[in-house]
């Protein structure tokens, strides 16, 4: 247990400090690994806590970024007043999917499904949106580099470095809580068995419930964070099950259910996967669709060889 | 004043009468037993009792209050725990934190909820294995940790669903031992179903009989091992005891 918190000490520090080596590329490396350490730590807690899975959590993603976006875009609100009524969406959007699936008793592939639909719905809804410019997309106006404008959330990449790396820290700390609190208990009591956790007297709805609000809060911040990062949204992109997948793939390949393994299979795809692309166009090899190839590889290897995800198996050997 | 109140109590599935007309009384503080052949309905009667089925007929009353159809959870939280005839482990979690998850239902704090568990898993003999993943336990341990789960909820009527079946005679007395500190000294109220006869001797003072859903005869132990309906349909003629 010190051990952990050494090593987590020590890559904190390496995490403030690195802008200060790190030129741009490097910077948006780090921000998008930060990025989807964040939003796999909020699936996490759907999925690796309360055991119920979600394929669209681009739902979430796409609605609070628009929420935030086209408000920011049409109104001039800032995105610190756009951001909650962001997280009430998707919470709402949330609750409404929960409410549906628990109350008629839709569990398990069933359940993902929905979660599958609602996102794809959602898309064709966006497409015919004229307030968010439909297909087209919708464009925020592109920051000034040199200006920290915190109020607007509009500055340098390294802001949104600093702002990304505070909200994955956050999130690992919630969610270290958690675990340790009833809520993490009760949670984790449902996934491995419901039946015996109602037994116990828990309240079975209303936890999953909660999990799922949660899990819609915190992904519906990195929407947020998503809209002001990239400043253009295109349902197309934003809602595709392909970055509901993208959101999953590091924690499970991390370890689903765990506190760190989110964050170190965030780090291992987008390194890996980035550094294969950078290394083939280095080469003159121009492949499209060679990183969803190599997702697919790292998967079948981890599932095959690290069922339980890299994580649980580099802490057992470092004996944390 | 009876703790529990089961009064014509009837549950049909698909038309197949699982219970018909059943109704008993628990004492506060008593050990009874719930006897019969397999698939005589005393597992379909737990789950109306703990709140699984809601019954088509009757009613039950615990501590005074009409409970029936209310869901699992409610029940429990009303002072009712059951184990499970197939045990169910949270395989992935620790010994202690199976425990302790019933352990919250009583306590806000994962610290209050530890204590509990820790004093449980004692009692239980199960505290040397508190840390081992429940999924390693062999099936006795199980067992008791089905038993020491449902206890960390502190309930006032513990049902027990074929705890001792699968247990060896030694391991079976302990169970014993356990469920008699318990009644002696925190009162607590046990209803088992219960294949196994030695154990049923031992610990009950009173015992219902159940054949095709219906009871068929009620006493004490010695009383129904001499009852000619009840040898005849469950233990046998030549049954030694």
């Amino acid at each position: 247990m010190r051990r952990e918190f050494l090593l987590l000490g020590i890559l904190a520090i390496a995490l403030i400090a690195f802008p200060a080596f790190a030129g741009p590329y490097a910077l948006s490396v780090a921000t998008l690994i930060l990025y989807f350490a964040y939003t796999g730590q909020a699936w996490n807690v759907m999925m690796g806590f309360a055991g119920q899975l979600s394929l669209g959590h681009s739902l979430y993603v796409g609605v609070a970024a628009y929420v935030a976006g086209g408000l920011f875009y049409h109104l001039g609100l800032g995105p610190w007043a756009g951001l909650w009524l962001a997280v009430l969406a998707c919470v709402a959007f949330g609750l409404l999917i929960g409410f549906l699936a628990f109350r008629f008793g839709i569990s398990g592939v069933y359940f993902a499904l929905l979660t599958i639909a609602f996102a794809e719905f959602t898309r064709i809804g966006f497409d015919h949106l004229d307030w968010t410019g439909g297909p087209g997309g919708m464009f925020l106006k592109v920051a000034q580099r040199d200006t920290w404008d915190l109020l607007n959330f509009r500055g340098p990449p390294l802001m949104y470095y600093y702002a990304i790396l505070f909200l994955a820290a956050a999130a690992l700390a919630l969610c270290a809580w958690l675990l340790k609190s009833k809520a993490g208990y009760y949670w984790q009591a449902i996934r491995e068995n419901e039946e015996a956790a109602q037994a116990l007297g828990i309240n079975t709805f209303r936890w999953k419930m909660l999990a799922v609000a949660l899990s819609a809060a915190m992904t519906a911040v990195s929407g947020v964070f998503f809209a002001f990062y990239y400043n253009n949204l295109f349902p197309e992109q934003i809602f595709n099950i392909s970055r509901s997948i993208e959101i999953i793939l590091g924690p499970i390949i991390g370890g689903i259910g765990t506190l760190f393994g989110p964050i170190l299979g965030a780090a291992v795809l987008t390194l890996l996967s980035d550094g294969l692309t950078d290394g083939l166009a280095a080469l003159g090899w121009e492949i499209p669709g060679i990183k969803q190839v190599f997702y697919g590889v790292v998967l079948l290897a981890v599932v095959i060889f690290l069922p339980n995800g890299i994580w649980p198996f580099i802490s057992k050997k470092l004996k944390l | 004043m009876s703790l529990l109140v089961v009064q014509n109590i009837g549950k049909s599935f698909r038309g197949l009468k699982a219970v018909s007309d059943a109704s008993f009384e628990i004492p506060e503080g008593a050990i009874n037993a719930l006897i019969g052949p397999n698939g005589a309905g005393k597992t379909t009667i737990f789950n109306v009792i703990a709140g699984v089925f809601s019954p088509d007929a009757g009613k039950i009353s615990f501590q005074g209050k009409e409970i029936q159809g209310l869901r699992p959870d409610q029940i429990c939280a009303a002072g009712i725990g059951r184990t499970f005839q197939i045990v169910k482990p949270f395989a992935g979690l620790s010994v202690l934190d199976n425990v302790m998850v019933g352990g919250f239902l009583r306590e806000r704090t994962a610290a209050g909820s530890r204590e509990v568990a820790r004093t449980i898993l004692k009692k239980l003999d199960l505290h040397g294995k508190a840390n081992l993943p429940a999924s390693s336990l062999t099936l006795p341990d199980r067992k008791r940790l089905e038993v020491a789960r449902a206890l960390a909820t502190r309930p006032r009527l513990l049902l027990l669903d074929e705890v001792m079946a699968g247990l060896r005679p030694t391991e079976c007395d302990l169970m014993i031992e356990v469920f008699r500190g318990l009644a002696r000294s925190e009162g607590l109220t046990i209803l088992l179903i219960e294949h196994v006869m030695r154990a049923v001797m031992a610990l009950a003072q009173h015992v219902g009989v159940l054949h095709h859903g219906v009871v068929i005869a009620r006493g004490t132990p010695a009383e129904i091992v001499r009852n000619p309906a009840v040898l005849e349909c469950y233990l046998g003629e030549e049954t030694e005891i």
